[in-house]
């Protein structure tokens, strides 16, 4: 213990440190000099595998502390990857709920483009010629042809340029001859309809039929079953002017 | 200044050497160190104090670091390893801070 009261001057802490600190060529001298060489190289290579530390060198409490952490993040891990894992299942089923919906929604649209007319069709089918140069076909008899050709199953019909859709109409003209919805019919009249061909082609030959009934007006008829046939005219939907849909949950509460 | 430089050589050559420590060493490795430092400083204060010795430095510096190494080994023995390598480097600890208050009072007065 030093003692405060001693008389020793402020310098001479210092000039004892600079006196000592001199080099002396004696044998403890160097050995102290080792010794401290010894403690910086060991003080720099502890630093240095504290640094790089892997497990080994832990103790045993270290390394159950170690275990339990790395267990503890296991399962919260494991946990999470449940969650995720979950959380992906759901999103896969609706992806796969939703891209049936949309191919059901896409195959609706195409038997929906076929039935109003919006859409080309191609198919088996008839393909009928009607030449009437004494202009004895009426549009009842057309009409009656369509409905005939309905009847045989006919999912797509095109007389002439026109599509027949629910909608059209045939009209009679002051110069003999027919227009389907306002469209002049130009003959021979070509009927192209899709639909089991042997069928539609029987439908049209029943006695008093379709094909008793044109020639009974001096017209001939030819009827040609084919394995592909091509409905290419459109029907452009005008929007309704005056209907509209009424959802289901409305009318049954009307 | 012989001592002061040995020590800067040595802190040069582990950084640039970058050796491993051998696995039988590790445990006793920090606390030699801390002992070590003990005995630098202890030799300083003597320095000051006036009654330096050359032979006592290099004795109690090794014997300073073989008793640490051997309390840790003996600790490692008796399965308090973790417990008494604390109490060594509290008991140093405090031995080194003691050690650089009366270097302090000498050097600064203060």
């Amino acid at each position: 213990m030093t003692d405060p009261t001693s008389p020793a001057p402020a310098p001479s802490g210092w000039r004892t440190l600079l006196r000592m600190s001199r080099p002396r060529a004696t044998k403890a001298n160097a050995l102290a000099g080792i010794l401290a060489l010894l403690l910086g190289f060991a003080i720099a290579t502890q630093v240095h595998q504290t640094q790089s530390q892997g497990l080994e060198s832990l103790r045993e409490d270290e390394l159950v502390r170690l275990l339990d952490d790395v267990q503890t993040d296991n399962s919260r891990l494991a946990d999470e990857i449940r969650t995720l894992e979950a959380q992906r299942d759901q999103l896969a089923n609706g992806a796969a709920g939703s891209s049936a919906a949309r191919a059901a929604a896409e195959q609706r649209v195409d038997s929906l483009g076929i039935l109003a007319g919006t859409v080309r069709a191609k198919g088996p089918g008839i393909t009928m010629r009607i030449s009437d140069p004494k202009d004895g076909v009426t549009s009842a008899l057309l009409l009656d042809t369509v409905e005939e050709l309905r009847d045989g199953g006919a999912e797509a019909i095109q007389i002439d340029d026109v599509r027949v859709v629910a909608s059209t109409y045939f009209t009679d003209l002051d110069d003999g001859g027919v227009s389907a919805s306002d469209t002049p019919l130009t003959q021979p009249y070509v009927i192209t309809a899709i639909g089991d061909a042997s069928t539609l082609a029987a439908a049209m030959a029943i006695p008093g039929g379709v094909t008793e009934s044109v020639k009974r007006v001096g017209a001939s008829i030819s009827v040609s079953e084919e394995q592909s046939v091509t409905v290419d005219a459109l029907h452009t939907v005008k929007q309704p002017q005056y209907a509209r849909p009424v959802s289901p949950a409305t009318s049954a509460a009307s | 200044m012989i001592p002061f430089v040995g020590l800067l050589i040595g802190i040069a050559v582990g950084v640039f050497l970058q050796p491993d420590v051998p696995l039988w060493l590790q445990p006793y490795l920090p606390i030699a160190v801390i002992a070590a430092l003990d005995a630098v400083f202890g030799a300083v204060r003597a320095v000051l104090d006036g009654i330096f010795n050359d032979k006592v430095f290099v004795v109690s510096f090794l014997s300073n670091v073989v008793v640490a190494a051997f309390i840790v080994f003996l600790g490692d023995k008796l399965g308090v390893g973790s417990q008494l390598s604390t109490g060594v480097v509290v008991v140093l600890g405090v031995r080194i801070f003691s050690n650089v208050a009366s270097i302090r009072r000498h050097l600064f007065r203060a």
